[in-house]
């Protein structure tokens, strides 16, 4: 389980939702693979070229991740992968990978549920490397599967939730501070502030909060991040509340309001995901 | 008038004029906002309750920016009995047509519009 999960562990991903795919089937991946292959070899002759000089080759592999969900219900997750390689070699091990993306749905039944037979659910895709990868992927996907790509934004309330559920979870070594950025708005210059927690003072503020072990409450939240906001007030004078919580970071993972996710625990990956998912539906439905 | 919070100082009482309605914002991108009309509610007279005061919501354009849970400030209007009314400052239209609201209903508080009480006109808003 830790080997599939090892390639998403500490990278920074860009988090999309994705609408149903219409006629995906897992059973034809190497079809997709060449297809896509194909599609961005002529996207390069249009001219919309990523690399510039170098004649290089970009090698597609699309692949299934059968542990990577929830439960029986969810679709396994797809992984696609871009790498380059010199036309010159052809040696497997001069390939470089420079791009990533994979599509999933952890406890998506939501979603799922009632879907007619050719729709495959993976509402949460997730992206790490050149923006322009993306987008030609992305167009591939859509015009073959006629399917949405949107940026999956995550809202303060949202960020809060996360830096709570995360603060409680048990880690086994020696865990990083909990670090909480705050943008402020309406300056002439922007500011943010960064208010780093000890993670032990942390989680021994969410466990007197938490009443229901493996529950948690938006009351419970709200005390929480009350507790964190009049500390530095106490000693700053600056009301927190105010200001625009832009991102959160943890032992398990780190997350950015605008949409960008970091996996530090592998052990964690699927609890991650089963919120991710959540604020896919949400954004599609 | 506008006001930061409440109480209001009261070197002035005496120059102020008759209050009609009272017109409580919250920002729901700034969580202070809901926390400062929280305390200033405490300071407000209970007469003022039978339709003088009003919840208005701005920033909910942009749902990814949300800092306060919509349900709160519903809770809020419920135990408050007041009506609470939706706005995007941001855009003119919407600002324009809440301002022409917001006069109409300080009409209805200010005895103006004969035939229609404070207390009846926020039973209608309500209940709507």
């Amino acid at each position: 389980d830790s080997q599939t999960t090892a390639f998403l562990l500490r990278k920074h991903w860009v988090l999309y939702s994705v609408t149903p795919l219409y006629k995906f089937s897992s059973a034809h991946l190497k079809v997709y693979a060449k297809l896509l292959s194909a599609f961005i070899a002529a996207e390069k002759q249009k001219g919309l070229a990523v690399e510039v000089g170098v004649e290089l080759d970009i090698k597609v592999a699309v692949t299934s991740l059968p542990d990577l969900k929830g439960s029986d219900q969810d679709e396994a997750a797809i992984l696609v992968q871009l790498s380059l390689r010199s036309q010159a070699s052809q040696k497997k091990s001069e390939e470089k990978l420079v791009w990533s993306g994979w599509f999933c749905s952890v406890c998506g039944d939501d979603l799922s549920k009632n879907m007619p037979e050719d729709f495959t659910c993976l509402p949460v895709f997730l992206a790490n490397g050149a923006e322009s990868y993306t987008s030609i992927v992305g167009s591939w996907f859509q015009k073959t599967f006629d399917c949405c790509f949107h940026r999956l934004a995550i809202s303060p309330l949202n960020l809060s939730w996360m830096a709570a559920m995360w603060t409680g979870c048990k880690v086994d070594e020696t865990a990083s501070a909990m670090e909480l950025v705050f943008s402020v708005p309406h300056l002439p210059q922007s500011l943010d502030i960064l208010y780093a927690i000890h993670p032990e003072d942390a989680k021994a503020l969410w466990d007197t909060v938490q009443k229901t072990p493996g529950e948690i409450t938006q009351e419970e939240v709200d005390v929480f991040m009350d507790c964190l906001y009049s500390h530095f007030h106490r000693h700053f004078k600056i009301h927190l509340s105010s200001t625009k919580l832009v991102k959160v970071s943890t032992a398990i993972a780190s997350a950015h309001c605008d949409g960008i996710i970091k996996f530090l625990q592998s052990q964690y990956v699927i609890e991650v995901l089963m919120l991710l998912t959540e604020l896919a539906i949400s954004q599609i439905q | 008038h506008l006001a930061t919070s409440l109480p209001l100082p009261s070197e002035r009482d005496h120059l102020r004029p008759r209050i009609d309605l009272i017109v409580f914002m919250i920002d729901i991108k700034n969580k202070y906002s809901l926390k400062n009309v929280e305390a200033s509610l405490a300071h407000v007279a209970a007469g003022f309750f039978l339709g003088k005061v009003c919840f208005l919501v701005t920033g909910v354009g942009r749902v990814n920016y949300c800092s306060v849970e919509i349900s709160s400030i519903w809770k809020l209007g419920e135990v408050y009995c007041s009506p609470v009314l939706y706005c995007e400052l941001e855009l003119e239209g919407i600002r324009v047509a809440t301002a022409q609201r917001l006069l109409r209903m300080l009409q209805i508080c200010a005895g103006h519009v004969p035939g229609v009480s404070a207390l009846c006109f926020n039973f209608l808003l309500r209940n709507s």
